[in-house]
């Protein structure tokens, strides 16, 4: 396994959180990751995306490139990081957001409607997650015995309500099929 | 070995310094390394240690002095622009023979310059850190993990040989996650402070924290006493990785961040049939020259890979005595050199030497 994810959308979309869990799914699962956040003026209001690669060898280089899985959740990142997308790779896009399709005939592109069906079930703000649970399911990147305690890392005790509704999300994102 | 746990670099850097025993910590804001300050301002009161935000770098790098004179381990950090300010604090250090850590995540210059990542102020680090003839320790992480392991170790070469030693990182390696082991190093046999200004309780004699001289022969001494004890650094301390170097026709040099993304081009290098492998410094001052002039034996040609115009590459050429061309790939102003630009690096000079 050797996975180069870019996760891109607007800043305050969560876009630096579903990297972290899912780095956190894979730690836990013995296997090597690396998490890197674009930082700086264009996350206040702007873009924002991150870096996410899981292999089973030690990382090189913590920057994505060339992503094998893009993520993106708002049109300005799929306009960026379409075109970067490694041949054969896979473009996830919230089409809730973005109405444009990809253009790359050389890539799979998976269409989810992830902020209306995260509105729709109550989940508002949750988009993220119901993409990411999307991406792990097409994906198989995560061992799903592995969510709950990557949830527990990433969510504080605390805040207990928002740990269910992270999970719910996720399940929403993989039970999607469009 | 502990859990390992997801840390930020810049936070990875403020953690290992509570667990060095680090209680003094003097900070100003400044992108990239904020979280370090940002770290130490929740955890200091913890510990029963001081986080202190001062009202400037130079503020800060003079209470860093303040506190290391008293004989506690103090530490500062800031990024490239910040630093800069700091030089007047670092070369009284080097006077006085204070240990101290400093901290620079580095981002573009010159000026204010940018705040993506950047590896410019190498020279300042090996060379130019202030006025006066003194050497600092300069180690250069390239993990969460060496951040954490490299500023235990900071503190410790610091205190043992009452110097500073500043972790040079960038701003790649301050924002990165990465699993880290947070297990807490052995407590190092050191000399004792006997030197600090503690108060004498009518017991001893005053000790004096001074960096005037007034008396050129005098100065000269303390300046031949201090480079003496710079000699004997550069033959214990200095430190470096080997990657795929056994058979390397093709050295690349390559520190921080940049010898990361170095590794994945030379596994790209390996798999086209060009023997190409990495010498990493782990040190820059000390610089591994005995690395460096072994490998000279051997390799056909050197690249080094900076986020510089070209600074490291000085010290690679002193190190190997200009034996072999060592040719430059480079990018500045916070632009990061990507795997694929130095593999054709690496194949143009793999070309001109067959």
């Amino acid at each position: 396994m050797h996975e180069r994810i870019l996760i891109a959308g607007f800043g305050g979309q969560g876009i630096l959180f579903a990297g972290k869990f899912l780095v956190y799914a894979n730690l836990l699962a013995g296997k090597e990751v690396s998490w890197l956040p674009s930082y700086g003026p264009e996350m206040r209001g702007g873009t924002a995306n991150c870096s996410v690669i899981l292999s089973d060898t030690p990382i090189g280089s913590p920057i994505v490139d060339i992503p094998d899985i893009l993520v993106v959740m708002n049109l300005p990142s799929l306009d960026k990081f379409e075109g970067a997308t490694a041949p054969g790779g896979r473009i996830f896009v919230d089409s809730a957001l973005i109405t444009r399709r990809v253009a790359r005939a050389d890539v799979t592109s998976v269409y989810i409607p992830a902020t209306q069906l995260a509105d729709a079930n109550g989940l508002s703000g949750l988009a993220n997650m119901v993409m990411l649970g999307k991406v792990i399911a097409d994906c198989g990147l995560c061992r799903p015995e592995d969510l709950p305690a990557a949830m527990g890392k990433v969510v504080p005790e605390r805040k207990r309500a928002l740990f269910d509704k992270n999970i719910q999300a996720l399940q929403v994102g993989a039970a999607f099929f469009g | 070995m502990t859990e390992k746990v997801l840390m930020k670099g810049n936070e990875a850097i403020a953690e290992a310094a509570i667990q060095a025993g680090c209680r003094f910590f003097f900070g100003y804001p400044i992108t990239p390394q904020t979280e370090v300050a940002a770290y130490m301002a929740r955890r200091m009161p913890k510990v029963d240690g001081l986080y202190l935000q001062a009202e400037s770098e130079i503020a800060a790098i003079n209470m860093v002095i303040g506190a290391s004179a008293a004989g506690r381990r103090a530490m500062t950090s800031s990024s490239s622009p910040g630093i800069a300010l700091k030089s007047e604090g670092l070369s009284y250090l080097a006077g006085c023979d204070l240990p101290a850590v400093i901290i620079n995540i580095q981002r573009g210059g010159p000026g204010l310059g940018g705040i993506q990542p950047s590896q410019a102020d190498y020279f300042h680090a090996t060379r130019g850190a202030g006025h006066g003839d003194f050497h600092m320790i300069v180690l250069a992480p390239n993990s969460v993990q060496e951040m954490v392991d490299l500023t235990h170790a900071a503190f410790d070469l610091a205190d043992r040989y009452r110097m500073t030693a500043m972790i040079l990182a960038d701003g790649i390696l301050g924002q990165m996650m990465e699993p880290v082991s947070l297990s807490k190093p052995d407590a190092p046999d050191l000399p004792p402070k006997d030197w600090a200004t503690t108060g004498t309780g009518g017991a001893r004699p005053h000790n004096i924290i001074n960096s005037l001289f007034l008396q050129p022969e005098e100065l000269e001494r303390t300046n031949f006493k201090r480079y003496d004890l710079y000699a004997r650094i550069e033959t214990h301390e200095a430190r470096h990785e080997a990657f795929m170097l056994d058979d390397a026709e093709i050295v690349v040099a390559a520190y921080g961040a940049c010898a990361r993304i170095a590794k994945n081009a030379i596994l790209a290098a390996r798999s086209r049939g060009i023997r190409a492998g990495l010498l990493r410094p782990v040190t820059l001052w000390p610089f591994p020259k005995k690395a460096f002039a072994a490998a000279a034996d051997t390799a056909r040609a050197f690249v080094t890979v900076e986020m510089s115009m070209g600074q490291m590459i000085e010290d690679v050429e002193l190190a190997i005595r200009c034996r072999r061309p060592v040719a430059l790939c480079k990018r500045v102003g916070g632009m990061v050199p990507t795997p694929e630009e130095i593999l054709s690096k690496i194949e143009e000079i793999a070309g001109g030497v067959r």
